[in-house]
C-alpha cells in the first residue's frame, strides 16, 4: 500500500504542450531552417530532400519541438544539423537503435531517421531490419546514391555488380542489397521508393510516410554529383515513361506512353505486356494492393529493374499494425491497473524477509 | 524413544556447507533454500553457486557438476568460506570435483546409490572411493538417498523416476538436521512454491522429512551443530544477489530522479538477470528494450537519455567491448548513461560462468580519444544496490556515462540486505533548464560543469548534438584547434572534480602502520576477513576498498602515504596495481588470482603475512 510519505513515483517526462493550432499555422519552411551553413556538394540530391522535408513538417500539425531527427554517419547523416528541430547525429549505422530509445522514452515525439546506403545497409543493416520488424513509429529516410560519398568514392552495398570505383578498380564482385525487398522481408508496415529529382513525387511519398502510424521506410534514389554522377538518370525524368512505373493503390500496374504497357506474372515471373489502346480487360494484369497481407507481390514489383524492366516508384506496402511503443506502454498500463503503481518499499522487501529485533 | 537425546549438539561460530550434484539434480534449489533458512534463523550468510556453462552436461560427468556453497554464522562471515566443513555429494563426479576443497576431517554425505560402476567410470574412479580408504581423513556418511527417497515418497502419486528426483530434498533434510534447522519454514515454502502441483509438493516434503529423520535416528550421525546467530542492527532483512540488488538500485535511482527508467539490454551471462529483473518491474513503468545486439542496447539507452529518461544498459566483458563506440558518443554528447558491466573470465568468450575483475582498464581507458567517464565498483552483492543508485546520481547530476563494475561472483552470490527506507534515500532530481532565453546545449553549470538536460518536447530548446566535436557553449560543430583543446580539458575536469562529491577513502582496521590492503569489487569479503583476523592478532594493518575508481577519492594519496607497504589483491593480472603504482609509487605490491574463482581468505592472509614477516626481517 502506498503511504502518503512514500517517495513520488517516476513522473512522466515533461509533457509537450498541446498543439496550438493558431501557432502551427504560422510554422513555415523557414522555421525548420538552421543557421548552420549547408555543406553538401553543389548539385547533391540531398538539397532537394532537405527542402521537401522543410516544406512538409509545418503541414503535419505537430509542434516543432516534438520533432527529432536522428542520423548515423555519412553525407546524408549531416541532415539533422540543417533542420531546426531536436536532432541527434549518432554513430555509423546506429541511428535506428538510437531512435528506438528516443521513441521508447517518449512515444509522443515524431521521430525521423536519416541514413544512407552505406550507413543503413552495410554497417547498420541489423538495426534497420529490427527497427522495421518491431514496427516502431519512426520514419526512416534512406538516401540511396549507390556509393560511399563522405569517404570519397568506394563502392557501397547498393552499387551495381561489376561497378568500377576507387575500391573496386576492376569492378565489384558483390551483388547489391535491394533495400525495398529487405524492408519487405522484415514485413515493414510502410515501404516506399521515390526519387530526389522528382520533387512532386517525393513530396507525396514523404507525406504518406509521415502520416503512417508505424515504421515507415522510404528509399530515396539520389544522385551523387561527385562520385556517382548520373546513377539514376533513367528514373529521374518524368518524361522517361518507359523507365518508371508509378504505383498507385488499387490501380493496374501500367507504364509507358499512355499506359500502353503493363506487368503480368507468368510462372511466378514478371513479364511486360503491351496493352492495345482502349483495352479494358488485360488478363493477368497486376493490380497494386499496398494493403495486401503478403508482401510477396510488392517484393516482385520492387525487384523490377533496368535494363529489362522499368523501376517502380511509390508506396509498395502500407498497413496499420500496432506499434512497438504503443504495446510497450499498454503492457505497462495494464499491469499497473491490475497491480497498482510501483512502491519502492514493497520492491525492497519483495521475496522472503525476516525481522531482527 | 527420543533419538535426539543420544546425540551431541555442539556450538560453533560459523560453518560452511556445499551441496554438489549433477546440473539437473536441483542443487541450486536446495542450496538456496538452506541459505534462506539460515538467514531467517539470524545468521549472516554468504553464498556462492558454481555451475557449468552447459545447461545440462552429460549426467554423471565431471563437467556436469553443479555446486552451491554457503557460509553462515555471525557477523564475521564475509565470504562463502575458504573450505566447506560439510559436503553433500549426490554422485561420484560431485565427490571427485569437490573433495579436494573440503576441510580435513570434514563431513562427506554421499548418495551411495549413485556409486555404480557406470557412474564411477564417468568420474574416472578405478575403485569406489567409498571402499579404497581414500576418504579416511573425513567423516564419511554413505546414505542410499535415492532408495530412501523413493520409499518415502511412495504415496505421492508420482512415478518412480519422478520420485527419485526428489533426492535433493532428502539431502537438504540431512543437512538441516546436521545444523539443527527447523522444518516448518521449508514445508511452508514448498506449499507456496508447488501450490499448483500438490503431488510434487507432497513428495518433496516427504523427502526432506525423511532425510531429517534419517539423520536423527541412524547411528551414522552422532554430532550436530548449532551455528551462532549474528547480532545485526534491528530491521527488516531479505537476501539479495548482486544482480537483483543492481536492478533495484536502478529503479530506486530513477524514482528518486522522478524520471522514467528505460533499460536496454541484450542477454549475456552473467548479466541477463538484470534484464529479467527489470522486465518484471512494469509497476514502476520500466520501459525494457531487449535489443538486437549490445551496440543497439547502448545506443537505445543513449536515445532514451537524449529524450530525458534515466537510461541503463547492462552487459559483461564481450558486450562492453561492443558498446565502446557508443559509450564514446555518450561522452561526447554528455548524456547520462549507466552501463553495468558484470565481469566474467576473459579474454573473448572466456569462461562465461566464472568470475574475474579484468575489465577495469577497459572501463577506464577503453575508448577512442580522450574519453573520460565515471567508473564505479560494487564491493558486495548488496552494495550493488547502493552503487547502482550512486551511478544514477552521478550520471544525471554530471551528465556523463557511468560504468558500474560488478562481476559474476557478486551477481550470483547472496547476502542479507537490510531493507532500506525509501524516504531516507536522497532525492536525485535534476532540474531541466528553466527558460529558452540564453539556452545553449553546452552552456555548463558553473559548479558541476554539467550541460543542461533539455529534452525533445521542450518548446524553444530545439538543438542538435552528436559525435562531432562541439564548440564550447554553443555546441556547434567545429574543428577549431583551441576549442578542441578546451573541450578535451573541460570533459576531463568535469569528471575529475566529481572527486569532491564522493565519499572520502576510509580505512578499516589500523589507519596507519605497516600494511594497507587496497581492493576493489568483489574481493571485499576475503580482504576484510583477512585484515580483521590480523588486526585481532595485533598487527597494524588496514583495509581500504575503492568503490569509486574514476575519479578516485580526493584523500587517497594521503591515506596511502600513512602505510609502509601497500598490497593490492585482484582477480586479474594487476590492473589497479598499475594505476596505483603510476600515481603513488613503487611500494605497491600485487596479489593476483586469475582462476575464475574468488580469493580465499587464507590466500590474502598468507600474502599479508609474507609482507609483514619480510618487513620485520628488514
Amino acid at each position: 500500500m502506498n503511504t502518503p510519505t512514500d517517495p513520488p513515483l517516476p513522473a512522466p517526462l515533461p509533457t509537450p504542450q498541446a498543439p496550438n493550432i493558431d501557432c502551427l499555422r504560422d510554422l513555415t519552411r523557414k522555421d525548420f531552417q538552421t543557421k548552420q551553413e549547408v555543406r553538401w556538394c553543389p548539385g547533391c540530391g540531398d538539397y532537394a530532400i532537405l527542402t521537401q522535408i522543410q516544406k512538409l513538417l509545418p503541414t503535419l500539425g505537430i509542434p516543432r519541438e516534438r520533432f527529432v531527427f536522428v542520423s548515423g554517419i555519412g553525407c546524408s547523416s549531416r541532415f539533422p544539423y540543417y533542420i531546426n528541430t531536436f536532432g541527434f547525429h549518432g554513430i555509423h549505422g546506429r541511428a535506428p537503435a538510437i531512435a528506438m530509445g528516443v521513441k521508447a522514452a517518449n512515444p509522443d515525439l515524431s521521430v525521423w531517421v536519416v541514413t544512407g546506403d552505406g550507413d543503413g545497409l552495410s554497417i547498420g543493416t541489423n538495426h534497420l531490419i529490427h527497427c522495421l520488424r518491431r514496427n516502431i513509429d519512426i520514419n526512416i529516410l534512406l538516401f540511396n546514391n549507390r556509393i560511399y560519398g563522405l569517404t570519397k568514392g568506394q563502392y557501397s552495398p547498393t552499387s551495381e555488380f561489376g561497378k568500377v570505383t576507387k575500391s573496386s578498380p576492376l569492378g565489384t564482385i558483390e551483388h547489391p542489397v535491394r533495400p525495398i525487398q529487405m524492408a519487405l522481408a522484415a514485413e515493414a508496415t510502410f515501404v516506399a521508393r521515390t526519387v530526389a529529382a522528382d520533387p512532386a513525387h517525393m513530396a507525396q511519398t514523404l507525406e504518406a510516410a509521415a502520416r503512417h502510424k508505424g515504421a515507415s521506410f522510404i528509399e530515396i534514389l539520389q544522385n551523387c554529383r561527385v562520385f556517382n554522377d548520373g546513377t539514376f538518370d533513367q528514373v529521374n525524368q518524368r518524361k522517361n515513361v518507359d523507365d518508371r512505373i508509378i504505383l498507385e493503390h488499387g490501380k493496374p500496374v501500367r507504364f509507358g506512353p499512355n499506359g500502353s504497357r503493363g506487368v503480368v506474372v507468368r510462372n511466378m515471373q514478371p513479364e511486360i505486356v503491351e496493352i492495345a489502346p482502349a483495352t479494358t480487360d488485360v488478363p493477368g494484369l497486376l493490380v497494386h494492393d499496398e494493403r495486401a497481407d503478403s508482401p510477396a507481390l510488392a517484393a516482385l514489383l520492387a525487384a523490377l529493374e533496368p535494363p529489362q524492366f522499368p523501376t517502380a516508384l511509390g508506396v509498395f506496402r502500407a498497413r496499420e499494425e500496432p506499434t512497438y511503443e504503443e504495446m510497450m506502454v499498454q503492457q505497462i498500463e495494464a499491469y499497473q491497473a491490475r497491480r497498482g503503481p510501483g512502491d519502492l518499499r514493497r520492491l525492497f522487501a519483495s521475496g522472503a524477509t525476516w525481522q531482527i529485533d | 524413544m527420543n533419538h535426539a537425546s543420544t546425540k551431541e549438539l555442539v556450538q560453533v561460530s560459523q560453518s560452511t556447507v556445499r551441496f554438489a550434484g549433477d546440473s539437473g539434480d536441483g542443487m541450486q534449489l536446495v542450496g538456496n533454500q538452506f541459505a534462506e533458512l539460515c538467514s531467517m534463523m539470524g545468521n549472516v550468510i554468504c553464498s556462492l553457486p558454481d555451475f557449468p556453462s552447459e545447461i545440462r552436461a552429460p549426467a554423471g560427468s565431471l563437467a556436469g557438476v553443479s555446486g552451491y556453497q554457503l557460509s553462515f554464522g555471525g557477523q564475521d562471515v564475509t565470504t562463502p568460506g575458504d573450505a566447506p566443513y560439510a559436503l553433500a555429494a549426490m554422485n561420484p563426479a560431485a565427490l571427485k570435483v569437490n573433495l579436494k576443497e573440503l576441510q580435513p576431517g570434514g563431513i562427506v554425505m554421499v548418495n551411495e546409490d549413485e556409486f555404480t560402476p557406470a557412474n564411477l567410470a564417468k568420474a574416472a574412479y578405478a575403485v569406489s572411493p567409498l571402499d579404497d580408504g581414500s576418504l579416511d581423513g573425513y567423516r564419511v556418511i554413505a546414505v542410499p538417498m535415492s532408495r530412501l527417497t523413493e520409499d518415502a515418497t511412495l504415496n505421492s502419486g508420482l512415478s518412480p523416476s519422478e520420485r527419485k528426483r526428489c533426492k535433493n530434498f532428502f539431502a537438504l533434510g540431512l543437512v538441516m538436521w546436521l545444523y539443527d534447522r527447523p522444518m516448518q519454514p521449508v514445508l511452508e515454502w514448498l506449499m507456496r512454491k508447488f501450490q499448483k502441483n500438490p503431488a510434487v509438493m507432497a513428495a518433496n516434503g516427504a523427502s526432506v522429512r525423511a532425510g531429517y529423520n534419517y539423520a536423527n535416528t541412524t547411528e551414522l550421525f552422532r554430532v550436530h551443530y548449532q551455528v551462532a546467530r549474528a547480532s545485526l542492527p534491528r530491521g527488516t532483512y531479505r537476501r539479495v544477489n548482486g544482480n537483483e540488488a543492481a536492478a533495484m538500485g536502478c529503479i530506486a535511482g530513477a524514482a528518486k530522479c522522478e524520471r522514467l527508467l528505460v533499460y536496454a539490454g541484450y542477454p549475456i551471462t552473467p548479466a541477463s538477470e538484470i534484464l529479467q529483473e527489470l522486465s518484471k518491474r512494469k509497476e514502476f513503468g520500466v520501459r525494457m528494450i531487449q535489443a538486437e545486439d549490445e551496440i543497439a542496447a547502448c545506443c537505445a539507452a543513449i536515445g532514451a537519455a537524449f529524450a530525458g529518461a534515466v537510461a541503463v544498459t547492462a552487459t559483461s566483458g564481450p558486450g562492453l567491448a561492443l558498446k565502446i563506440e557508443a559509450m564514446g558518443l555518450a561522452v561526447m554528447t554528455e548524456l547520462p548513461l549507466v552501463i553495468i558491466n558484470v565481469q566474467r573470465a576473459g579474454p573473448s568468450t572466456g569462461m562465461p560462468t566464472k568470475t574475474e575483475q579484468a575489465d577495469l582498464l577497459m572501463a577506464l581507458y577503453g575508448r577512442p580519444g580522450e574519453s573520460p567517464a565515471v567508473v564505479l565498483a560494487a564491493a558486495t552483492p548488496k552494495d550493488c544496490f547502493h552503487m547502482a543508485f550512486e551511478a544514477v546520481r552521478l550520471a544525471t547530476k554530471y551528465m556523463t556515462p557511468v560504468i558500474l563494475l560488478s562481476d559474476s561472483f557478486l551477481a550470483n552470490s547472496a547476502e542479507p540486505f537490510a531493507v532500506p527506507d525509501p524516504e531516507r534515500l536522497p532525492n536525485l532530481r535534476v532540474e531541466p533548464p528553466a527558460s529558452p532565453e540564453g539556452f545553449a546545449p553546452y552552456r555548463r553549470n558553473p559548479q558541476t560543469l554539467a550541460r543542461p538536460w533539455a529534452v525533445p518536447g521542450m518548446k524553444g530548446f530545439e538543438h542538435r548534438i552528436g559525435g562531432l566535436e562541439k564548440e564550447d557553449v554553443t555546441g556547434t560543430v567545429t574543428y577549431d584547434a583551441d576549442n578542441h583543446r578546451r573541450m578535451v580539458d573541460l570533459r576531463a575536469r568535469k569528471i575529475a572534480q566529481i572527486a569532491n562529491d564522493i565519499k572520502p577513502a576510509e580505512v578499516v582496521g589500523a589507519t596507519s602502520g605497516r600494511l594497507l590492503v587496497v581492493g576493489w569489487g568483489s574481493t571485499h569479503g576475503a580482504i576484510s576477513a583477512a585484515v580483521s583476523q590480523l588486526v585481532q592478532e595485533g598487527h597494524q594493518v588496514g583495509h581500504l576498498h575503492l568503490r569509486h575508481l574514476n575519479p578516485m577519492p580526493a584523500n587517497l594519496a594521503e591515506v596511502i602515504s600513512k602505510f609502509d607497504r601497500i598490497l593490492v589483491p585482484e582477480n586479474n593480472a594487476g590492473q589497479l596495481s598499475v594505476i596505483l603504482r603510476s600515481r603513488f609509487g613503487t611500494h605497491i605490491e600485487s596479489l593476483n588470482k586469475v582462476e575464475g574463482r574468488p580469493f580465499l581468505v587464507r590466500e590474502i592472509r598468507a600474502a599479508m603475512e609474507g609482507i609483514l614477516s619480510r618487513e620485520h626481517a628488514n
